[in-house]
């Protein structure tokens, strides 16, 4: 049996085809084959949320798939939410303009779970940001600046 | 925090897992949201030769209402209950149940089936397919059969598969007309493993239980089956001071019942509370919703 396989992905776009052994994690896929380090790693168990990305347009822990799992996968990360004339995406700039990060690490994983909340729940409440937020660990405990930051986004503060 | 090496298949039908299944015996691992498993392969928990993963194949993620019952497939995530408007009207217990599972990129990912297979037990699903008297589809070489979830469920993370079957499927009668059900639990975070749940169905007629199930979650090897609470609802009439007293009696009947242990996260003490409290509340909603008082 291989312990290696060959695999085709769009991540952020862009199509690529490598080989790549069978235990190794999409997370570890996307930061050191496709080099792709903005996103992280934190706990690798499926606890701390910073390696979340858009796996086929839902949120889900890289470090709990694996690469191999993904063939055929459209994949969107942290690096594929600015547009291309490098505008920031409303969530990073509402981050970036509440101080919804302190050292940045849980940010990917903020990013896309915050995002898909808004596409699936346009209006919500603080509750609900909480909520949908709780999956995912800020080691520096800035929550409140991350649940403000969503909430003007959702008013549109940032469109 | 990586996963032993393993050979890797991805099957294209059962048949195809079940002769994977079979030829791994013991050393095989059915792999499908993975929110479970992974984690466990990470840490090496669990190294197994043979991952089988079932993602591929067609069918397996089919959810059917009938009026009869809900059939739901290997592949269906907890997600997809929450999406669905037949599951929140026909299973309201499944649908509420399943907001408290984990977070959202966890719900994406795992599935139903492989949360009852799991059985944690502080999970929530095991314990609404006891209270709803569900069933598990199980293929197998012999080819397929259908077990009650009490029978399925064995004990701490372990169920009544043989080496070389897989689960395929779960099944949730629809509850009667005049049933109410709810699903409480506490934790100490949003998501996180309950300290305490207990899941509660009633089928009222004219004022009288007809049916009780109360199940509770985190308290034992698996879902707990407080039978002599049930007992002591069946058959009574539930209204204003009754039901307060009857619950207050089966409320009674679980803190005697269950043996919760001590750890980090709460002394036995202070969980055996919890299932009380939690009883009553599960058993008022249920009540209310049921239309019968």
């Amino acid at each position: 049996m291989a312990k290696e396989q060959r695999i085709k992905v769009t991540v952020n776009g862009t199509a690529y085809e490598k080989t790549v052994p069978v235990r190794l994690s999409l997370a570890d896929f996307i930061r050191d084959h496709l080099n792709l380090t903005g996103t992280h790693l934190g706990c690798e168990h499926g606890v701390c949320g910073a390696c979340t990305v858009s796996l086929n347009g839902r949120s889900a822990r890289s470090c709990l798939t694996l690469a191999v799992q993904a063939d055929g996968a459209e994949i969107v990360t942290i690096e594929g939410l600015r547009s291309a004339d490098g505008t920031r995406h409303p969530m990073q700039q509402a981050f970036y303009e509440k101080f919804a990060l302190q050292c940045g690490y849980c940010t990917p994983g903020m990013l896309i779970t915050a995002i898909e909340l808004l596409r699936e729940n346009p209006d919500p409440t603080e509750q609900d940001v909480r909520e949908a937020l709780s999956g995912n660990i800020c080691r520096c405990s800035g929550y409140q600046a991350i649940v403000d930051a969503v909430l003007a986004v959702a008013r549109k503060e940032f469109a | 925090m990586k996963p032993a090496g393993f050979d890797y298949y991805a099957p294209r039908s059962v048949d195809e897992a079940l002769h994977v299944l079979a030829d791994a015996g013991q050393d095989g691992r059915v792999l499908a949201g993975g929110q479970s498993l992974m984690p466990m392969l990470n840490c090496r928990i669990l190294s197994p030769a043979a991952l089988v993963d079932i993602n591929r194949i067609e069918g397996l993620d089919r959810l059917d209402a009938t009026a009869e019952s809900l059939t739901i497939g290997a592949l269906v995530r907890h997600a997809d209950l929450l999406r669905n408007a037949e599951v929140s009207k026909g299973w309201p217990l499944l649908a509420e149940a399943t907001t408290y599972v984990a977070h959202p990129a966890i719900r994406n990912r795992g599935t139903v089936c492989g949360s009852v297979s799991h059985n944690d037990p502080a999970a929530e699903q095991p314990s609404v397919l006891v209270t709803l008297d569900g069933t598990v589809l199980i293929a197998g070489g012999a080819g397929e059969r259908e077990m009650p979830a009490e029978e399925f469920l064995t004990g701490m993370m372990s169920n009544a598969l043989e080496p070389g079957e897989m689960v395929v499927g779960l099944r949730y009668p629809r509850p009667p007309a005049g049933t109410g059900a709810a699903f409480v639990e506490y934790a100490r975070r949003l998501g996180d493993f309950a300290l305490a749940g207990a899941a509660a169905m009633l089928t009222m007629r004219e004022g009288v239980c007809e049916k009780a199930r109360l199940t509770i979650v985190g308290m034992g090897d698996g879902p707990v089956r407080a039978r002599e609470a049930e007992a002591v609802l069946t058959g009574r009439a539930l209204g204003g001071k009754q039901s307060k007293d009857a619950f207050a009696e089966a409320a009674a009947k679980v803190i005697a019942a269950v043996e919760p242990a001590d750890d980090v996260h709460a002394s036995a003490a202070y969980r055996r509370h919890l299932a009380g409290v939690l009883t009553t509340r599960a058993l008022t909603t249920a009540l209310a919703r049921s239309g019968g008082a």
